[in-house]
């Protein structure tokens, strides 16, 4: 059944706003920015956007502020917010409204000012008191980070992973962001300075954190079959699946394997493909951990051996599966949900328009979104114009 | 609702009373933990509250950087009970540090008269 879906729709164009520091602009006005650059990016004027999709941990009923911003009234919109996968995740319900006729142009948007907003500490507190976890939060872990500590601390426990292993993601993040010079942390990086760095929760220290930055992004999607008719390179959608297993980290059944692994497995059903036809990966690296686990969740490695296996530098520059080519959200942009840049940087690096990060001959892209605590997944598999 | 007080109040009561209580399932007879509704394994609403043993082992830890006058560094852990059921909690009387995935520990109650709190000490520990 899902097999339907298998490149039935097309992604025509991408846009970027404000990633790094926009002091002074809104998440909207970031939003917006992105939005009209990817309508513009598709050839499409806004009054052609008839679906609307978005969400935000700043505004509330974000679909009905970005419509008003932008001027739109959309027939088909969707605000699933299941943390940062949400926006990899909302390929789905716009490839249902797309396939069914229910709107023919879908917009999909993201903004946020976690960096320079000057809301930040009252939304951060905000956010405390909507997703109260009554069990957890007396015991006073480090916000999200304790979290995937516990998930590092377990999988080095079972599999002799080691720091170096989780400093190695941080450094070949760094690595790809000094070849793209939008990147927001650019400056050298060694495994002795992660190493190094001010611990923030056993074994994770502040340079195995993602960034906190401002950041927007958007894309557009029609059915295929329109978007040859549009003057613009497509990248099909081959195959989406998502999952989800818990909400809070005391309830993840296992903390070293997450639901990526049925997101993936549905996304590589859809597609008719497995990990040996991808080209190149973007992995949702909140903390170097998630990298070591969707490797292995998504059939890139054996359960346990992700940790050698960046060793040997296959994920870096050069190396034989690139991942996070723009340098991820450890050193491109992290504004609070990173999905939607993993999925725009796949387009790119389809596109051909990747600059020096260029992955050679990139045909097929693997994109996945991660939320919430480990909890949320989604997986996107896109290919290259003519791959279809 | 049938029952005087929510899951989380009753919960919280028995916590003032120096017990450790779980719902069990009266259908499935498996604990669940935190406390809830229905049964998360097969739906059921139908349970009982049962003291439980307070043995368990470490899942994973943690430990939190913090500045002295924040209190300092202190254990963050997942616990893994003898009746199934995992929580967070931390593990007191040594050294965060000290903490170990698979240590067997058992619970106290911590906290003060108004928010008690499960917390857990390493099972030689005890006498």
């Amino acid at each position: 059944m899902s097999a339907n879906l298998r490149g039935r729709i097309s992604i025509v164009g991408v846009g970027l706003a404000g990633c790094g520091e926009a002091p002074g602009y809104s998440d909207l006005d970031l939003a917006a920015e992105a939005a009209r650059r990817a309508v513009a990016d598709a050839g499409l004027s806004m009054d052609e956007i008839d679906g609307l999709i978005t969400a935000s941990l700043e505004t509330n009923m974000p679909v009905l502020s970005l419509a008003e911003y932008l001027g739109i009234q959309p027939a088909f919109f969707d605000g699933t917010g299941i943390g940062g996968s949400s926006f990899i995740g909302h390929l789905l319900p716009a490839a249902m409204a797309l396939e069914l006729g229910l709107c023919k142009a879908v917009l999909v948007a993201y903004g946020s000012t976690a960096r320079t907003g000057r809301n930040r500490a009252a939304y951060a507190k905000a956010r405390a008191t909507l997703n109260e976890a009554p069990y957890e939060a007396p015991y006073r872990p480090f916000g999200t980070v304790s979290a995937y500590a516990l998930a590092a601390a377990r999988h080095m426990h079972l599999y002799g992973t080691r720091r170096e292993h989780l400093a190695r993601v941080a450094v070949d993040a760094r690595a790809w962001a000094q070849l793209n010079p939008a990147a927001f942390s650019r400056d050298p990086l060694t495994i002795d300075d992660v190493l190094g760095a001010r611990m923030i929760s056993d074994p994770l220290t502040v340079r195995d954190c993602c960034l906190v930055t401002d950041g927007a992004g958007a894309y557009v999607l029609v059915r295929t079959e329109r978007a040859r008719d549009l003057s613009v390179q497509p990248v099909s959608v081959l195959g989406v699946g998502a999952a989800c297993s818990h909400r809070n980290i005391s309830s993840m059944p296992d903390v070293t394997v997450t639901a990526a692994r049925e997101s993936g497995a549905r996304a590589f059903g859809m597609a008719g493909l497995t990990a040996a036809d991808v080209d190149v990966l973007q992995l949702y690296d909140a903390f170097t951990i998630n990298v070591l686990l969707f490797l292995e969740d998504l059939g890139f490695c054996r359960r346990g051996e992700s940790g050698e296996f960046v060793m040997t530098g296959a994920i870096g520059p050069g190396g034989r599966l690139p991942v996070n080519t723009n340098g991820g959200g450890l050193s491109c942009v992290h504004p609070g949900m990173y999905g939607i840049f993993a999925l725009i940087e796949a387009v790119e690096q389809l596109r051909g328009t990747a600059g020096a990060r260029q992955v050679k001959d990139a045909r097929i892209a693997l994109a996945h979104g991660n939320g919430g605590f480990l909890s949320s997944q989604a997986t996107a598999i896109l290919g290259a114009s003519g791959v279809l | 609702m049938a029952e005087a007080m929510s899951p989380d109040q009753q919960f919280a009561a028995f916590l003032r009373e120096g017990r450790f209580m779980l719902q069990r399932c009266a259908i499935d007879g498996r604990h669940w933990f935190y406390p809830r509704v229905l049964c998360p394994h097969c739906g059921s609403s139908q349970f009982e509250w049962s003291q439980v043993s307070g043995d368990g082992t470490v899942y994973s830890t943690t430990i939190v950087r913090r500045k002295a006058e924040e209190g300092g560094d202190h254990n963050v852990a997942l616990v893994d009970l003898d009746e199934g059921p995992r929580m967070m909690s931390r593990v007191d009387g040594i050294a965060p540090d000290a903490v170990k995935i698979g240590m067997r520990v058992r619970a106290r109650i911590g906290g003060n008269a108004e928010a008690p709190l499960i917390v857990f000490i390493p099972a030689e520990a005890v006498s």
